[in-house]
């Protein structure tokens, strides 16, 4: 599965693309988008220039509710998902 | 301190209107986001991870108390209560918004700061000693040097568009403290025997993906001919540096390719054609300039008694010897056991404002090593600077020691790295208090990039760690033997990436080694040369 994330244009802040077509800094509220749909709903959300910067595609792991970054840019895209880890100290496996 | 005259005020205001102006026509959809990015790197603007990022300059790593306070009071306002001091002397906000970005620039332009030439392919701000001014070694003062340089490679025309950034060190001392060997120019004052000063010039260092010790292209540049001949340098690189390949593209990578000899001929010549016309700097001017940077008076010795064991530990670690009687410089590390290296909340920024306006003449300084200096603090005021510190946690007596961690933001913040650096170095340093390895090692520098790119002086480290990024996961390689300063060198591998947690066990093993088999007063170089590198790979990697 898929999901699309950007930056939001006025202050920068990670916003993934809803099912409404709209943007939403809470993860769970990501459209999941299947192999097939992913690219033409790209396509969509980057037409979104007024609103996030730099849109594009993040492989998840998808349950229900939420998801979770998968793949080789997991790690980066964790970090973007819950915010900086620093201060974790050992608990560096987490991620 | 330097006070902006007309030319700079308008600079800078100019300036900031435009931005705002730019911001504006960005939010409207007037200027489309290939269009704008380039306008907002060159005022310091970057899109990280989780926000925008504003670098602001700091020139050449001095602050007034009324600067720091502003600072502070953007943390408080605009970001989240806290600023991250770089290797580059600057200071970064991680969080503000971009349309609030042009009220920061505002705020800055009315303590004469500013974020131009903070990114983008222009010369950036020029570093040096953090001891300048204050250092009992000092040949010459190198900021009246450095101002000169601000004023010349501002908005200047010619450099504007150069291959890739350029980075200028100074240094006006014989120990080197603005690491001058990894810079696209290191400038070390010397002077004659006659006593008239003038610049040993080296140039084509740097560190990133192609670490490079710069090569001396000069032995002795009469100092009012500095401008000429950064001018011949600027102008072979700008011509014949490579702009087809990113990576290739410093000025490094041409004196290499050239040859250093070949690069010198080419300098010399175009310097031959330029020298002792408008470009040599007039008696008075330097005059004018150097005004601004005097000597403090002589101050109160610190002759108070003191039994407080933590007080003289302090002392004995964070306080450096001062070229006027009576006067301290103060290492401020901003490197409490298991924090992030670098970061001050607004809180301790006003507080460090403060002290030094009470004991310190209101000045402070940023160094490469992301501490803050009080520069020249009365020395009878040293337990009450000392009680001040301590009030927020800045009081560790680890100035110099191990866990006098250099970290770059790492992937926690920047966009470009392939690794974590900050809770890295958080763990290091925990690792190290537990160990009490601070009290027990000599001087060893731990630097940690989270990329090539090499912001955290990874190279240059005596202990380094490079992250990167393997198959997803994060993999840090330990570099040994790096040296900043002086007679700077590249560390080498030591052996295969490691895992974060192996390579947080790695760094405290080297420091173990380095505190057990050290002879008296050795450095971690100074151990590290007459053992070998074996020793301590054998401690890391077993054998």
């Amino acid at each position: 599965m898929k999901v699309i994330t950007a930056n939001r244009l006025a202050d920068g802040r990670v916003v993934y693309f809803t099912a409404e077509k709209g943007w939403s800094e809470n993860p769970d509220d990501a459209v999941r988008l299947s192999e097939a749909d992913a690219d033409a709903t790209l396509t969509l959300a980057s037409g979104d220039v007024l609103t996030v910067v730099g849109p594009y595609l993040i492989e998840v792991d998808s349950s229900a509710d939420t998801f979770r970054p998968a793949g080789r840019k997991h790690v980066r895209e964790t970090i973007r998902q819950t915010g900086p880890s620093a201060g974790s100290t050992r608990a560096l496996e987490g991620v | 301190m330097y006070r902006y005259d007309e030319i700079d005020r308008e600079i800078v205001d100019a300036r900031t209107a435009e931005f705002r102006e730019q911001v504006q026509a960005r939010l409207s959809g007037a200027l489309t986001e290939d269009e704008f990015k380039p306008l907002r790197l060159m005022n310091g603007v970057y899109l990280q991870l989780h926000a925008y990022m504003l670098r602001v300059a700091i020139p050449y790593g001095v602050l007034s108390s009324e600067q720091l306070r502003t600072l502070a009071h953007i943390a408080r306002t605009y970001d989240r209560g806290y600023g991250h001091f770089t290797t580059r002397q600057n200071i970064q906000f991680n969080w503000p918004k971009l349309v609030d970005i042009p009220d920061v620039l505002d705020q800055l332009a009315g303590v004469e700061m500013h974020a131009i030439q903070t990114s983008g392919n222009t010369i950036r701000n020029t570093t040096t000693d953090p001891f300048a001014g204050a250092a009992d070694d000092e040949i010459a003062d190198p900021r009246p040097w450095c101002e000169l340089i601000r004023q010349w490679s501002t908005v200047h025309p010619e450099f504007t568009w150069l291959p890739r950034k350029f980075k200028i060190a100074v240094t006006g001392s014989p120990e080197d403290r603005a690491a001058i060997g990894v810079h696209d120019i290191g400038l070390k004052l010397v002077a004659k025997d006659a006593g008239e000063i003038g610049f040993e010039v080296h140039v084509g260092g740097g560190q990133g993906r192609t670490p490079r010790i710069a090569a001396k292209i000069r032995d002795y540049l009469p100092a009012n001919e500095l401008l000429a001949y950064l001018t011949a340098v600027l102008r072979v690189y700008n011509l014949a540096g490579r702009r087809d390949n990113l990576y290739k593209a410093r000025i490094k990578i041409l004196v290499e390719s050239m040859g250093a000899d070949a690069f010198t001929q080419a300098v010399e010549t175009t310097y031959r054609d330029i020298r002792g016309r408008e470009l040599a700097l007039p008696a008075e001017e330097i005059e004018r300039v150097s005004s601004y940077f005097v000597p403090p008076p002589a101050g109160a010795p610190d002759e108070a008694p003191s039994n407080d064991r933590a007080f003289l530990t302090w002392r004995e670690v964070n306080v450096k010897p001062h070229k006027v009687a009576g006067r301290a410089i103060v290492v401020i590390a901003l490197k409490p056991y298991g924090k992030a290296p670098g970061d001050a909340t607004a809180e301790q920024m006003e507080a460090i404002a403060d002290l030094a306006d009470r004991y310190g003449r209101s000045e402070i300084r940023v160094t490469k090593e992301q501490n803050l200096v009080l520069p020249h603090v009365e020395a009878a005021a040293l337990p009450s600077v000392y009680e001040g510190l301590k009030a927020i946690g800045l009081a560790t007596a680890n100035a110099g020691r191990p866990s006098d961690i250099v970290a770059c933001p790492g992937l926690d913040y920047c966009n470009l790295a392939n690794a974590r650096s900050i809770p890295i170095a958080q763990a290091i340093s925990e690792a190290l208090e537990a160990a009490g390895l601070d009290e027990k090692a000599g001087e060893v520098t731990i630097k940690i990039s989270g990329c090539i790119n090499a912001c955290g002086h990874h190279h240059i480290a005596n202990i380094g760690l490079l992250g990167v990024d393997k198959k997803g996961e994060e993999v840090y390689q330990l570099t040994l033997g790096g040296i900043a300063d002086g007679d700077a060198a590249i560390g080498k591998i030591a052996g295969p990436g490691l895992s974060a947690n192996d390579a947080i066990d790695a760094v405290v093993t080297c420091v173990q080694v380095f505190a057990d088999r050290a002879e008296l007063g050795e450095t971690f170089i100074d151990t590290l040369t007459r053992l070998g590198h074996e020793p301590f790979k054998e401690a890391v990697y077993g054998a």
